[in-house]
Protein backbone atom coordinates (compact mmCIF):
# COMPACT_ATOMS: atom_id res chain seq x y z
CA UNK A 1 0.00 0.00 0.00
CA UNK A 2 1.13 3.19 -1.18
CA UNK A 3 1.26 6.20 2.60
CA UNK A 4 2.56 9.33 1.92
CA UNK A 5 5.40 9.82 4.75
CA UNK A 6 6.71 13.33 6.25
CA UNK A 7 10.45 13.57 4.99
CA UNK A 8 11.51 16.99 5.98
CA UNK A 9 10.07 19.20 8.16
CA UNK A 10 8.91 22.60 6.61
CA UNK A 11 11.54 24.73 8.77
CA UNK A 12 14.27 22.20 7.74
CA UNK A 13 13.42 22.85 4.00
CA UNK A 14 13.20 26.81 4.34
CA UNK A 15 16.45 26.89 6.65
CA UNK A 16 18.22 24.83 3.77
CA UNK A 17 16.78 26.26 0.67
CA UNK A 18 17.40 30.26 2.12
CA UNK A 19 21.05 29.26 3.22
CA UNK A 20 21.56 27.89 -0.17
CA UNK A 21 21.59 31.96 -2.11
CA UNK A 22 23.07 33.30 1.09
CA UNK A 23 26.21 31.28 1.44
CA UNK A 24 26.50 31.70 -2.39
CA UNK A 25 26.36 35.49 -2.04
CA UNK A 26 28.78 35.13 0.96
CA UNK A 27 31.33 33.08 -0.68
CA UNK A 28 31.22 35.39 -4.03
CA UNK A 29 31.68 38.80 -1.93
CA UNK A 30 34.33 36.68 0.40
CA UNK A 31 36.30 36.33 -3.46
CA UNK A 32 35.96 40.16 -3.61
CA UNK A 33 37.51 40.79 -0.54
CA UNK A 34 40.04 38.09 -0.98
CA UNK A 35 41.18 39.18 -4.04
CA UNK A 36 42.82 42.62 -2.69
CA UNK A 37 45.39 40.40 -0.58
CA UNK A 38 45.51 36.98 -1.96
CA UNK A 39 48.64 35.32 -0.04
CA UNK A 40 47.66 31.47 -0.20
CA UNK A 41 48.76 28.89 -2.33
CA UNK A 42 49.42 24.86 -2.17
CA UNK A 43 53.33 24.32 -2.82
CA UNK A 44 55.61 21.14 -2.27
CA UNK A 45 59.27 21.90 -1.59
CA UNK A 46 59.15 25.46 -2.74
CA UNK A 47 57.51 24.83 -5.62
CA UNK A 48 54.25 26.90 -5.84
CA UNK A 49 51.21 24.05 -7.25
CA UNK A 50 48.45 25.89 -7.34
CA UNK A 51 47.89 29.39 -6.18
CA UNK A 52 44.53 30.83 -4.58
CA UNK A 53 43.48 32.33 -7.12
CA UNK A 54 45.09 32.21 -10.91
CA UNK A 55 44.76 35.41 -13.08
CA UNK A 56 42.17 33.85 -15.24
CA UNK A 57 39.82 32.93 -12.25
CA UNK A 58 39.69 36.10 -11.36
CA UNK A 59 38.97 37.62 -14.76
CA UNK A 60 36.54 34.96 -15.27
CA UNK A 61 34.71 35.54 -12.54
CA UNK A 62 34.94 39.32 -12.85
CA UNK A 63 35.86 40.06 -8.85
CA UNK A 64 39.14 42.44 -9.54
CA UNK A 65 39.12 45.77 -8.12
CA UNK A 66 35.86 45.66 -5.79
CA UNK A 67 36.65 45.14 -2.20
CA UNK A 68 34.51 47.98 -1.17
CA UNK A 69 31.40 46.79 -1.86
CA UNK A 70 32.84 43.17 -1.15
CA UNK A 71 32.92 44.08 2.29
CA UNK A 72 29.89 46.09 1.82
CA UNK A 73 27.60 42.51 1.22
CA UNK A 74 29.59 40.56 3.22
CA UNK A 75 29.20 42.49 6.20
CA UNK A 76 25.28 42.95 5.13
CA UNK A 77 24.36 39.35 4.19
CA UNK A 78 26.50 37.99 7.13
CA UNK A 79 23.22 38.67 9.18
CA UNK A 80 21.14 36.73 7.41
CA UNK A 81 23.17 34.08 7.53
CA UNK A 82 24.47 34.00 10.99
CA UNK A 83 20.25 34.21 11.75
CA UNK A 84 19.01 31.21 9.85
CA UNK A 85 21.90 28.86 10.51
CA UNK A 86 21.17 29.64 14.66
CA UNK A 87 17.45 29.69 13.94
CA UNK A 88 18.38 26.16 11.92
CA UNK A 89 20.27 25.27 15.15
CA UNK A 90 17.79 26.15 17.46
CA UNK A 91 15.10 24.41 16.09
CA UNK A 92 16.90 21.26 15.33
CA UNK A 93 17.65 21.27 19.17
CA UNK A 94 14.10 21.97 20.52
CA UNK A 95 12.52 19.76 18.02
CA UNK A 96 14.97 16.90 19.08
CA UNK A 97 15.87 15.85 15.77
CA UNK A 98 18.89 16.13 16.48
CA UNK A 99 18.74 12.69 17.71
CA UNK A 100 18.71 11.81 13.89
CA UNK A 101 21.44 14.19 12.67
CA UNK A 102 24.01 14.30 15.06
CA UNK A 103 26.84 10.76 14.55
CA UNK A 104 26.34 8.15 16.99
CA UNK A 105 29.03 5.80 18.09
CA UNK A 106 28.54 3.69 15.07
CA UNK A 107 28.26 6.23 13.20
CA UNK A 108 32.16 6.38 11.88
CA UNK A 109 32.55 2.85 11.65
CA UNK A 110 29.04 2.35 8.75
CA UNK A 111 29.94 5.81 7.03
CA UNK A 112 33.24 4.09 5.61
CA UNK A 113 30.74 0.98 4.52
CA UNK A 114 28.65 4.10 3.41
CA UNK A 115 31.28 5.66 1.19
CA UNK A 116 32.53 2.28 -0.11
CA UNK A 117 29.50 1.26 -1.27
CA UNK A 118 28.71 4.74 -2.80
CA UNK A 119 31.98 4.21 -4.55
CA UNK A 120 30.55 1.23 -6.16
CA UNK A 121 32.00 -1.87 -3.94
CA UNK A 122 30.03 -4.64 -3.25
CA UNK A 123 29.33 -3.67 0.38
CA UNK A 124 25.89 -4.19 2.24
CA UNK A 125 24.30 -0.82 3.27
CA UNK A 126 23.76 -0.97 6.95
CA UNK A 127 20.39 0.11 8.07
CA UNK A 128 19.45 3.35 8.33
CA UNK A 129 17.10 6.12 9.68
CA UNK A 130 16.63 9.61 8.04
CA UNK A 131 20.09 10.28 7.31
CA UNK A 132 22.84 7.41 7.20
CA UNK A 133 26.05 7.26 8.75
CA UNK A 134 27.83 9.74 6.08
CA UNK A 135 25.61 11.57 5.93
CA UNK A 136 24.83 12.17 9.87
CA UNK A 137 28.83 13.05 9.70
CA UNK A 138 29.05 15.38 6.68
CA UNK A 139 25.37 17.68 7.66
CA UNK A 140 26.70 17.98 11.07
CA UNK A 141 29.80 19.19 10.38
CA UNK A 142 29.02 21.57 7.82
CA UNK A 143 26.42 22.98 10.63
CA UNK A 144 29.85 22.68 12.78
CA UNK A 145 31.51 24.62 9.87
CA UNK A 146 28.73 27.41 9.28
CA UNK A 147 29.18 28.16 13.09
CA UNK A 148 32.92 28.29 13.07
CA UNK A 149 32.68 30.64 9.53
CA UNK A 150 30.76 33.20 11.75
CA UNK A 151 33.58 32.54 14.56
CA UNK A 152 36.49 33.22 12.38
CA UNK A 153 34.98 36.18 10.81
CA UNK A 154 34.08 38.01 13.52
CA UNK A 155 38.03 37.78 14.49
CA UNK A 156 38.83 39.25 11.50
CA UNK A 157 36.11 41.67 11.68
CA UNK A 158 37.08 43.25 15.18
CA UNK A 159 40.37 41.79 15.89
CA UNK A 160 40.79 44.69 18.50
CA UNK A 161 37.35 44.86 20.12
CA UNK A 162 37.29 40.47 20.02
CA UNK A 163 40.81 40.02 20.93
CA UNK A 164 40.39 37.22 22.80
CA UNK A 165 38.52 35.71 19.78
CA UNK A 166 40.86 36.20 17.62
CA UNK A 167 43.60 34.87 19.93
CA UNK A 168 41.75 31.91 20.31
CA UNK A 169 42.13 31.39 16.60
CA UNK A 170 45.73 31.71 16.72
CA UNK A 171 46.14 35.08 16.08
CA UNK A 172 44.55 37.42 12.89
CA UNK A 173 46.22 35.57 9.99
CA UNK A 174 45.76 32.60 11.14
CA UNK A 175 41.40 33.39 11.17
CA UNK A 176 42.01 34.69 8.10
CA UNK A 177 43.70 31.50 6.56
CA UNK A 178 40.67 29.36 8.52
CA UNK A 179 38.23 31.41 7.40
CA UNK A 180 39.29 30.86 3.93
CA UNK A 181 40.04 26.87 4.17
CA UNK A 182 36.07 26.80 5.74
CA UNK A 183 34.95 28.34 2.39
CA UNK A 184 37.00 25.22 0.49
CA UNK A 185 35.14 23.04 2.31
CA UNK A 186 32.30 24.50 1.31
CA UNK A 187 33.32 24.22 -2.20
CA UNK A 188 34.25 20.74 -1.55
CA UNK A 189 31.04 20.02 0.64
CA UNK A 190 28.50 21.42 -2.88
CA UNK A 191 30.61 19.18 -4.89
CA UNK A 192 29.67 15.96 -3.20
CA UNK A 193 26.40 17.04 -2.05
CA UNK A 194 25.09 17.72 -5.49
CA UNK A 195 27.15 14.68 -7.07
CA UNK A 196 25.02 12.73 -4.28
CA UNK A 197 21.49 14.06 -4.91
CA UNK A 198 21.85 13.32 -8.52
CA UNK A 199 22.59 9.71 -7.55
CA UNK A 200 20.31 9.25 -5.01
CA UNK A 201 17.50 10.83 -7.91
CA UNK A 202 13.97 12.56 -7.94
CA UNK A 203 12.17 11.31 -5.25
CA UNK A 204 15.06 12.45 -2.73
CA UNK A 205 15.26 15.69 -4.41
CA UNK A 206 11.45 16.10 -4.29
CA UNK A 207 10.94 14.97 -0.90
CA UNK A 208 13.47 18.14 0.08
CA UNK A 209 11.18 20.31 -1.76
CA UNK A 210 7.70 19.19 -0.73
CA UNK A 211 8.54 17.79 2.46
CA UNK A 212 7.01 14.29 1.86
CA UNK A 213 7.91 10.59 -0.14
CA UNK A 214 5.37 8.21 -0.91
CA UNK A 215 6.27 4.79 0.83
CA UNK A 216 5.59 1.56 -0.48
CA UNK A 217 4.55 0.07 2.71
CA UNK A 218 3.13 -3.35 3.76
CA UNK A 219 -0.73 -2.93 4.71
CA UNK A 220 -1.47 -2.98 8.37
CA UNK A 221 -3.76 -5.65 9.41
CA UNK A 222 -7.46 -4.52 10.04
CA UNK A 223 -7.16 -4.40 14.06
CA UNK A 224 -3.73 -2.80 14.51
CA UNK A 225 -4.58 0.26 12.17
CA UNK A 226 -6.15 2.20 14.88
CA UNK A 227 -2.21 1.69 16.73
CA UNK A 228 -0.03 1.88 14.40
CA UNK A 229 -1.43 5.03 13.67
CA UNK A 230 -0.71 6.07 17.14
CA UNK A 231 3.13 5.14 16.64
CA UNK A 232 3.17 7.63 13.53
CA UNK B 1 -14.62 10.04 1.22
CA UNK B 2 -15.60 11.18 -2.14
CA UNK B 3 -13.12 13.38 -2.84
CA UNK B 4 -9.80 12.38 -0.84
CA UNK B 5 -6.27 12.22 -2.62
CA UNK B 6 -4.17 9.10 -3.28
CA UNK B 7 -0.30 9.44 -1.81
CA UNK B 8 0.67 10.07 -5.52
CA UNK B 9 -1.90 12.95 -6.24
CA UNK B 10 -0.92 14.66 -2.39
CA UNK B 11 2.71 14.28 -3.01
CA UNK B 12 1.94 16.02 -6.68
CA UNK B 13 0.06 18.51 -5.20
CA UNK B 14 2.89 19.42 -2.38
CA UNK B 15 5.45 19.21 -4.53
CA UNK B 16 4.04 21.68 -6.75
CA UNK B 17 3.26 24.05 -3.94
CA UNK B 18 7.47 23.17 -2.48
CA UNK B 19 8.15 24.61 -5.94
CA UNK B 20 5.84 27.75 -6.28
CA UNK B 21 7.65 28.46 -2.93
CA UNK B 22 11.00 27.79 -3.99
CA UNK B 23 10.34 29.85 -7.97
CA UNK B 24 8.75 32.91 -4.97
CA UNK B 25 11.94 32.45 -3.22
CA UNK B 26 14.17 32.43 -6.18
CA UNK B 27 12.61 35.51 -7.61
CA UNK B 28 12.52 37.27 -4.57
CA UNK B 29 16.43 36.67 -3.98
CA UNK B 30 17.00 37.86 -7.64
CA UNK B 31 15.24 41.01 -6.72
CA UNK B 32 17.09 41.04 -3.51
CA UNK B 33 20.20 41.50 -5.28
CA UNK B 34 19.52 43.46 -7.89
CA UNK B 35 18.50 46.03 -5.05
CA UNK B 36 21.60 45.38 -3.33
CA UNK B 37 23.62 46.29 -6.69
CA UNK B 38 22.08 48.44 -8.87
CA UNK B 39 25.29 48.56 -10.70
CA UNK B 40 25.44 52.27 -11.96
CA UNK B 41 28.81 53.28 -12.48
CA UNK B 42 27.87 56.75 -11.89
CA UNK B 43 29.22 56.78 -8.30
CA UNK B 44 32.08 55.58 -6.69
CA UNK B 45 30.23 54.93 -3.43
CA UNK B 46 28.39 51.72 -2.96
CA UNK B 47 24.31 51.77 -3.43
CA UNK B 48 22.50 52.87 -0.58
CA UNK B 49 21.46 49.62 1.09
CA UNK B 50 24.46 48.71 1.92
CA UNK B 51 25.79 51.94 3.25
CA UNK B 52 22.69 51.95 5.71
CA UNK B 53 23.72 48.35 6.77
CA UNK B 54 27.61 49.50 7.25
CA UNK B 55 26.00 52.58 9.27
CA UNK B 56 24.14 50.11 11.17
CA UNK B 57 26.86 47.75 11.80
CA UNK B 58 28.65 50.92 12.98
CA UNK B 59 26.14 51.76 15.52
CA UNK B 60 26.43 48.26 16.63
CA UNK B 61 30.20 47.84 17.02
CA UNK B 62 29.84 51.27 18.98
CA UNK B 63 26.99 50.39 21.26
CA UNK B 64 28.38 46.47 22.16
CA UNK B 65 31.56 46.62 21.10
CA UNK B 66 33.96 49.49 21.30
CA UNK B 67 35.76 50.26 24.71
CA UNK B 68 38.67 52.13 25.98
CA UNK B 69 39.79 49.04 27.98
CA UNK B 70 40.07 46.98 25.13
CA UNK B 71 43.71 47.55 23.57
CA UNK B 72 44.87 46.27 20.22
CA UNK B 73 47.93 44.06 21.26
CA UNK B 74 51.39 44.72 21.54
CA UNK B 75 54.62 43.00 20.20
CA UNK B 76 57.71 42.61 20.54
CA UNK B 77 60.23 44.80 18.96
CA UNK B 78 62.02 41.79 17.45
CA UNK B 79 58.23 41.10 15.54
CA UNK B 80 58.60 44.56 13.81
CA UNK B 81 58.30 44.09 9.70
CA UNK B 82 59.14 45.62 6.93
CA UNK B 83 55.96 47.82 6.23
CA UNK B 84 55.30 48.78 2.40
CA UNK B 85 54.24 52.58 0.78
CA UNK B 86 50.86 51.84 0.31
CA UNK B 87 49.20 54.65 -0.99
CA UNK B 88 50.36 58.42 -1.97
CA UNK B 89 46.96 60.02 -2.00
CA UNK B 90 47.58 63.59 -0.51
CA UNK B 91 50.98 63.33 -0.46
CA UNK B 92 51.74 66.69 -2.84
CA UNK B 93 55.33 66.54 -4.81
CA UNK B 94 55.33 70.58 -3.46
CA UNK B 95 55.60 69.62 0.59
CA UNK B 96 58.35 71.49 2.05
CA UNK B 97 58.08 69.87 5.66
CA UNK B 98 60.34 72.97 7.03
CA UNK B 99 57.36 74.97 6.37
CA UNK B 100 54.97 73.10 7.86
CA UNK B 101 52.45 74.07 11.26
CA UNK B 102 49.80 71.93 12.24
CA UNK B 103 46.79 74.47 12.49
CA UNK B 104 44.21 73.10 15.04
CA UNK B 105 40.53 74.14 15.14
CA UNK B 106 39.22 73.70 18.49
CA UNK B 107 35.07 72.98 18.77
CA UNK B 108 33.72 76.47 18.85
CA UNK B 109 36.93 78.64 18.56
CA UNK B 110 37.87 81.14 16.25
CA UNK B 111 41.06 81.50 15.45
CA UNK B 112 42.98 78.08 14.35
CA UNK B 113 45.95 77.52 16.68
CA UNK B 114 49.02 76.70 14.89
CA UNK B 115 51.63 74.48 16.27
CA UNK B 116 54.91 73.06 15.71
CA UNK B 117 56.54 69.69 16.22
CA UNK B 118 58.22 71.30 19.72
CA UNK B 119 55.03 71.64 20.88
CA UNK B 120 53.61 68.21 20.19
CA UNK B 121 56.95 66.69 21.52
CA UNK B 122 55.98 68.44 24.85
CA UNK B 123 53.51 66.53 25.31
CA UNK B 124 54.15 62.84 27.14
CA UNK B 125 55.90 60.65 24.68
CA UNK B 126 54.08 56.93 23.89
CA UNK B 127 55.24 54.09 21.88
CA UNK B 128 53.91 51.07 20.59
CA UNK B 129 54.50 48.57 18.56
CA UNK B 130 51.46 47.46 16.87
CA UNK B 131 49.50 45.41 13.91
CA UNK B 132 49.44 47.99 11.44
CA UNK B 133 46.60 46.32 9.52
CA UNK B 134 45.26 47.17 5.86
CA UNK B 135 41.95 47.46 4.75
CA UNK B 136 43.22 45.13 1.88
CA UNK B 137 43.83 42.31 4.19
CA UNK B 138 47.40 42.51 4.85
CA UNK B 139 48.87 43.32 8.11
CA UNK B 140 52.56 44.37 9.54
CA UNK B 141 53.87 44.82 12.66
CA UNK B 142 55.25 48.55 13.32
CA UNK B 143 56.39 50.71 15.69
CA UNK B 144 55.13 54.29 16.30
CA UNK B 145 56.28 56.77 19.06
CA UNK B 146 54.17 60.03 19.77
CA UNK B 147 51.65 61.80 21.73
CA UNK B 148 47.64 60.39 22.57
CA UNK B 149 45.55 62.29 20.64
CA UNK B 150 44.02 62.57 24.24
CA UNK B 151 46.68 64.32 25.50
CA UNK B 152 46.71 66.29 23.04
CA UNK B 153 43.23 67.30 23.44
CA UNK B 154 43.04 68.17 26.50
CA UNK B 155 45.96 70.48 26.39
CA UNK B 156 45.52 72.26 22.82
CA UNK B 157 42.10 72.33 22.56
CA UNK B 158 40.47 71.38 26.24
CA UNK B 159 36.75 70.67 25.87
CA UNK B 160 36.69 70.03 22.62
CA UNK B 161 36.56 66.25 23.74
CA UNK B 162 32.84 66.22 23.72
CA UNK B 163 32.80 67.37 19.82
CA UNK B 164 31.15 64.37 17.86
CA UNK B 165 34.06 63.73 15.30
CA UNK B 166 37.61 65.14 14.41
CA UNK B 167 38.73 65.73 11.21
CA UNK B 168 41.91 65.51 9.57
CA UNK B 169 43.30 67.01 6.52
CA UNK B 170 46.64 67.25 4.38
CA UNK B 171 48.25 70.19 3.78
CA UNK B 172 47.55 70.44 0.19
CA UNK B 173 44.09 68.54 1.43
CA UNK B 174 44.17 65.44 -0.94
CA UNK B 175 43.74 63.10 1.84
CA UNK B 176 41.13 63.22 4.87
CA UNK B 177 39.81 61.21 7.07
CA UNK B 178 37.42 61.43 9.74
CA UNK B 179 37.04 60.08 13.22
CA UNK B 180 34.65 59.45 15.76
CA UNK B 181 35.57 60.56 19.22
CA UNK B 182 35.66 57.87 20.96
CA UNK B 183 38.36 56.36 18.59
CA UNK B 184 40.19 59.56 18.45
CA UNK B 185 40.40 59.43 22.64
CA UNK B 186 41.41 55.49 23.21
CA UNK B 187 44.85 55.22 24.65
CA UNK B 188 46.22 53.63 21.40
CA UNK B 189 45.82 56.51 19.63
CA UNK B 190 48.63 58.45 18.64
CA UNK B 191 49.72 61.49 16.99
CA UNK B 192 52.93 60.03 15.37
CA UNK B 193 56.59 61.34 14.68
CA UNK B 194 58.62 58.34 14.82
CA UNK B 195 57.97 54.95 13.07
CA UNK B 196 60.05 51.81 13.43
CA UNK B 197 62.67 54.05 15.76
CA UNK B 198 63.50 56.87 13.13
CA UNK B 199 61.75 60.01 12.44
CA UNK B 200 59.04 59.40 10.28
CA UNK B 201 59.80 59.15 6.28
CA UNK B 202 58.15 61.62 4.24
CA UNK B 203 56.80 58.73 2.38
CA UNK B 204 55.12 57.03 5.63
CA UNK B 205 53.98 60.84 6.27
CA UNK B 206 56.72 63.29 7.77
CA UNK B 207 56.49 65.14 9.88
CA UNK B 208 53.16 63.89 12.24
CA UNK B 209 50.90 61.16 11.60
CA UNK B 210 48.44 59.65 13.09
CA UNK B 211 48.81 55.56 14.60
CA UNK B 212 44.82 54.79 15.31
CA UNK B 213 45.33 50.69 15.69
CA UNK B 214 41.79 50.57 16.56
CA UNK B 215 41.14 51.59 12.87
CA UNK B 216 42.00 49.89 9.37
CA UNK B 217 45.18 51.92 7.55
CA UNK B 218 42.62 54.04 5.68
CA UNK B 219 42.48 55.94 8.73
CA UNK B 220 46.57 56.16 9.80
CA UNK B 221 46.34 59.21 7.60
CA UNK B 222 50.02 60.56 6.90
CA UNK B 223 51.38 64.30 6.92
CA UNK B 224 48.38 65.84 8.85
CA UNK B 225 48.20 69.54 8.41
CA UNK B 226 44.88 70.48 9.68
CA UNK B 227 42.61 68.94 12.54
CA UNK B 228 39.39 70.34 13.80
CA UNK B 229 36.94 69.13 16.36
CA UNK B 230 33.34 69.11 14.92
CA UNK B 231 30.01 67.97 15.72
CA UNK B 232 29.12 67.24 12.11
CA UNK B 233 30.64 63.92 10.48
CA UNK B 234 33.62 64.71 8.85
CA UNK B 235 34.46 64.02 5.10
CA UNK B 236 36.97 60.89 4.78
CA UNK B 237 38.59 60.00 1.42
CA UNK B 238 37.65 56.17 1.55
CA UNK B 239 34.14 56.57 3.09
CA UNK B 240 33.46 58.82 -0.38
CA UNK B 241 34.88 55.80 -2.29
CA UNK B 242 32.39 53.21 -0.82
CA UNK B 243 34.45 51.96 2.13
CA UNK B 244 32.86 51.97 5.47
CA UNK B 245 33.32 55.15 7.61
CA UNK B 246 34.06 53.52 11.06
CA UNK B 247 36.23 51.33 9.49
CA UNK B 248 36.65 50.39 13.37
CA UNK B 249 38.51 46.80 14.22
Amino acid sequence: MMTLSEKHKFFTRWCHWVNFPLLAVMIFSGVLIYWAYDPYEVGLGGVTLFHFFPQWFYEATGVEYQLARGMAIHFAVAWLFALNGIAYVIYTLVSGEWRELLPERKSFREAIQVAKHDMGFRVPLPPQGRYNAAQRISYTAIVLMGGASLLTGLAIYKPAQLHWLTAMFGGYEWARLEHFCLTLGYVAFFVVHIAQVIRAGWPNFRSMVSGYDVLDTPAPEPESAQESAHAE
Amino acid sequence: MPNKLTPEQELSRRTRRGFIGLGAGAAAAAAGWKWLNPGDAASEDIPRPLRSMLRFNERVARKTLFSDTHLVKTYPASAIGKIKVNGDDGMDDDFDPDDWTLSLAGLGRGEPLKLDLDDLKSLPRHEQIIDFKCVEGWSTVTQFAGARLSDFTAKFAPGSEKAGYISMVTPGEGYYVGLDMPSALHPQTLLAWEMNGEPLTDEHGAPLRLSIPVKYGIKNIKRIGRIAYQEKEPADYWCERGYDFYAGL
